[in-house]
């Protein structure tokens, strides 16, 4: 192969600027081994974030020629001629260089009310294939962020983010919402406290997400369908202001017994 | 109260290690009413944990009746060639059942058997169908299920944080911990009633490995200088299938699930090479024909299992032997044929993971053509020595659970014990570590002057100007213990790395490192590179010592399996309790096997 120029923003959140390194990859190479050798024989203190370096941990997460990707999952082979800039999630804050600060996550992790099952029976419990599918799609989620990084809802606009739980976490809520044992309602949660209705459907979270998994029509889209018969249905509606019970907060669903 | 002059935190237990152990060890503390907090060098839900595939092994008797824990017990001794703590063994398969049920109260979705029970599947030296899984992304399913309960809980986890040394207080217990922060290199310490250790392996200190970057052996090396033991250190598991090309994914997972659902293994000839490599102690329960393996995928008792599944050394040793015969494939493996055994759509059903893995990266559709693969270093045997109830190291306050625990598996582990170690035994060192600070012997104040020095350690290499480069080291490092301790040892070569090890003790003292402290990958690799070190040392000690072949042990100069050293670990002690101490290697005994759990070994012969 020929070299080529990469193009990596290097900086922190005081800013920074776009550095050119020049290199020739070896075949079958990602970006992710192309930053590694940089770090090992030109500029040791690159900093990016990387684990299992096999698409299943979702932790290099950046923007390659500006698209959200998996550096890990990214042949350098297959990206087209030129030079090939490299860029931190724009939607978090910087930390450094490749880094970002991906916190407002693991808050939005923390908000999600605890999955609430009956008691388990003698032998466990009993579920079908069919129906322990729906939720498995959603479980296949690596929490890489780039949903949450292409997301134009948070992309764009700062101030949506505390009311706007984002793609990972629509996922999460409908995962709980058709989970055969679960519950605990988070209808209203979702549609009143986490954003659903910010989303309109533009899908850009199911194409970045390197798992296939469908977030637009298979979570996001029955999950606002299933809003809008809690808040529509007369009779459901009726039925919830009769004997509605408060959901239960993720502290208080922690202190169940332990099994 | 410690004063320290660097951000503090105060905890009854500290957990190092946000794996499937760390997390289950602090879910139980949590339950027991005391104050967790977790440290982590990755972000939560990272950890190496997510890269198991293929399942965790219970004897839940879901697909298979027979099964029970006194066959799975067997099978976990048998298949650890008995260098196993037997009560370790024991207490896994008992109560690994209620591990895995206890993950679906907590949300985890298992695939299901036709009666809409947990399925199971077959995997290498189980002798009934056993992985509870989920497709071939079962850790993942595993770390996010505890990684959701740890967050409801509200238990505090310190992500991106790395710990350098553990501390003691002035009577000499454990108490706590030095770290620095990731985003902005600052210190910080933890002072703790007890500290769980539960940093997973150290397969990072060879060339081809499945391990991340994390997989530096912190707290194998940072247990043996704070005072406790380790043992089985040269037990390596060289898992039988990496992929082998592109290079530059040479050494990634290719689950044992392909095997199980049907994969065999083929030499450049086209033949399965399999039959020709049975040891003795697995002729009775190993097919002899290729009909005969067949038929028992289907049927357990229409046939015997396929020797494609026997235990990982074996299959690693004759996958070995193939390509050194010279009927390996042109980038050195032998192939992994599904593509002609099962249908596409079972193959993408069953093995999504790898159907992607090999079309994203290696441009191969597995529906479609053999895999290319060949060992890759997995999983050490070795670790921490504990006391198998507790998971009390012998360093006052110290538990260890998982990777970085040893005894369990003996000289091999088998496929799917991983996990269920993970929550049987993090479980247990949370309730060693609460039990502990009931009988009131707890830490109090942490010593300065080790913390101190710890940091004095980190930050030397910023000063050194025309010192090496930690990624320099790290290479060669890998390279010495791929090639003087692999898959295949033999005394010359083990010496030789002794040597060796003495000179990168020599290298990594004048280390340089470049650039600022926040977020600087170089210094945090310089950071490492001392317990790597110590975790090789004992390595090659182990190796040099033990001198027959068994299990993740194999000498080419000691070829056979010596009754003598089945009676003992090697254990390893810190003389002086700093990075470049000497290490004492002396012989541990095995526990004795009461007579009822014996009758169950003799019995399966």
């Amino acid at each position: 192969m020929t070299d080529v120029t990469m193009r990596i923003w290097r900086g922190d959140a005081s800013g920074g600027e776009f550095k050119d390194y020049t290199i020739e990859p070896n075949e079958g190479e990602v970006v992710l081994d192309i930053i590694h050798r940089l770090q090992a024989t030109q500029t040791p203190d690159l900093a990016c974030r990387w684990n299992c370096k096999a698409g299943k941990c979702g932790s290099c997460s950046a923007e390659v020629n500006g698209r959200p990707r998996l550096m890990c999952m990214t042949r350098m082979q297959d990206l087209p001629e030129g030079p090939v800039t490299v860029t931190p999630m724009k939607t978090f804050p910087i930390i450094r260089d490749l880094v970002t600060d991906v916190s407002f996550n693991f808050i939005m992790a923390a908000k999600v009310p605890a999955f609430l099952p009956p008691p388990m029976p003698e032998g466990g419990y009993r579920m079908f294939q069919k129906d322990v599918e729906r939720g498995q799609e959603f479980r296949k989620c690596i929490e890489c962020f780039l949903c949450q990084d292409v997301c134009h809802v948070i992309r764009d606009h700062e101030e949506n983010k505390e009311h706007y739980a984002g793609p990972r976490f629509f996922i999460r809520y409908a995962e709980l919402e058709m989970h055969p044992l679960d519950t605990n309602d988070r209808r209203d949660l979702v549609h009143e406290e986490m954003g659903l209705g910010y989303c309109n459907i533009t899908k850009c979270c199911t194409e970045v997400c390197p798992e296939h998994i469908h977030i637009t029509d298979n979570a996001i889209i029955p999950l606002k369908e299933r809003v809008v018969d809690a808040d529509y249905d007369p009779i459901a509606w009726l039925g919830r202001k009769i004997r509605r019970k408060p959901k239960k907060s993720a502290s208080e669903a922690a202190v169940q017994p332990a099994p | 109260m410690t004063t320290s002059p660097y951000e503090h935190h105060d905890y009854d237990v500290l957990i190092i290690g946000a794996g499937g152990a760390g997390l289950r060890a602090a879910i139980e503390a949590e339950q027991r009413g005391l104050k967790v907090g977790i440290i982590t060098k990755s972000l939560l839900g990272k950890a190496h944990t997510v890269m198991a595939e293929g399942g965790i092994a219970a004897a839940m008797g879901n697909v298979y009746s027979e099964d029970n824990w006194m066959v799975h017990f067997r099978d976990t001794m048998r298949g650890g060639k008995m260098l196993n703590n037997y009560r370790m063994a024991e207490l896994h398969a008992k109560e690994s059942p209620d591990r895995v049920w206890e993950l679906e109260q907590w949300g985890a979705l298992f695939d299901r058997t036709k009666d809409g029970k947990i399925l199971q599947r077959d995997f290498g030296g189980h002798r009934y169908a056993r992985l509870a899984h989920v497709g071939d992304r079962t850790g993942l399913e595993l770390i996010r299920t505890l990684q959701q309960k740890v967050v409801s809980m509200g238990t505090d986890v310190y992500m991106e944080c790395k710990v350098l040394q553990l501390v003691h207080d002035a009577s000499g217990r454990v108490a706590g911990c030095v770290a620095y922060w990731r985003h902005n290199g600052e210190f910080v310490t933890f002072g703790a009633k007890a500290v769980i250790m539960a940093t997973g392996g150290t397969g990072r200190s060879w060339k081809f490995t499945t391990n991340s970057w994390e997989g530096t052996g912190d707290g194998h090396a940072m247990s043996l200088w704070a005072g406790a033991k380790l043992i089985d250190m040269e037990c390596i598991q060289f898992h039988p299938t990496g992929m082998v090309w592109p290079l530059s994914v040479r050494g990634l997972l290719v689950t044992e699930g392909v095997r199980g659902d049907g994969g065999v293994l083929r030499n450049s000839e086209g033949k399965r090479f399999m039959f020709n490599y049975v040891p003795d102690m697995f002729r009775a329960e190993t097919a002899d024909t290729e009909e005969e393996a067949d038929k028992w995928y289907d049927d357990h008792s229409a046939g015997r299992r396929p020797p494609e599944l026997l235990p990982r050394d074996e299959v690693a040793r004759a996958i070995n032997t193939e390509v050194k015969a010279g009927r390996g494939t042109p980038h050195g493996g032998v192939l992994l044929d599904i593509a002609s055994r099962r249908t596409p759509e079972f193959i993408r059903r069953r093995l999504p993971s790898m159907y992607h893995q090999f079309m994203e990266l290696a441009g191969v559709d597995i529906t479609r053509e053999a895999m290319e693969i060949g060992p890759t270093c997995h999983y050490i045997m070795g670790g921490v020595k504990v006391e198998a109830d507790s998971a009390a190291t012998d360093a006052p306050g110290l538990f260890a659970a998982g990777e970085c625990a040893g005894g369990l598996h003996g000289a091999n582990r088998l496929g799917g014990n991983s996990l269920s170690d993970l929550v049987v035994f993090g479980r247990r060192a949370g309730a060693g570590a609460a039990e502990y600070i009931e009988s009131g012997q707890a830490a109090t104040e942490l010593d300065m002057a080790e913390v101190e020095y710890a940091v004095k350690e980190a930050l030397d290499p910023f000063d050194r100007a025309d010192g090496e480069s930690p990624y320099d080291v790290q290479r060669d490092l890998q390279e010495m213990m791929q090639t003087n301790v692999g898959i295949i040892r033999t005394a010359t070569e083990i010496e030789d790395a002794i040597v060796q090890l003495d000179t990168f003790t020599e290298r990594v003292k004048h280390l340089s490192v470049k650039g600022g402290r926040a977020y600087n990958p170089g210094w945090n690799l310089a950071t490492d590179l001392p317990a790597m070190l110590t975790v090789c040392k004992t390595v090659a000690l182990g190796a040099i010592n033990r001198q027959e072949s068994r299990g993740g042990h194999t000498r080419e100069d000691f070829p056979k399996t010596d009754p003598h050293f089945g009676t003992f670990n090697f254990a390893h002690s810190s003389d002086g309790g700093k990075w470049d101490s000497p290490i004492i290697t002396h012989e541990s005994p095995l526990l004795e096997i009461p007579d009822e759990l014996k009758a169950l070994l003799e019995e399966a012969k």
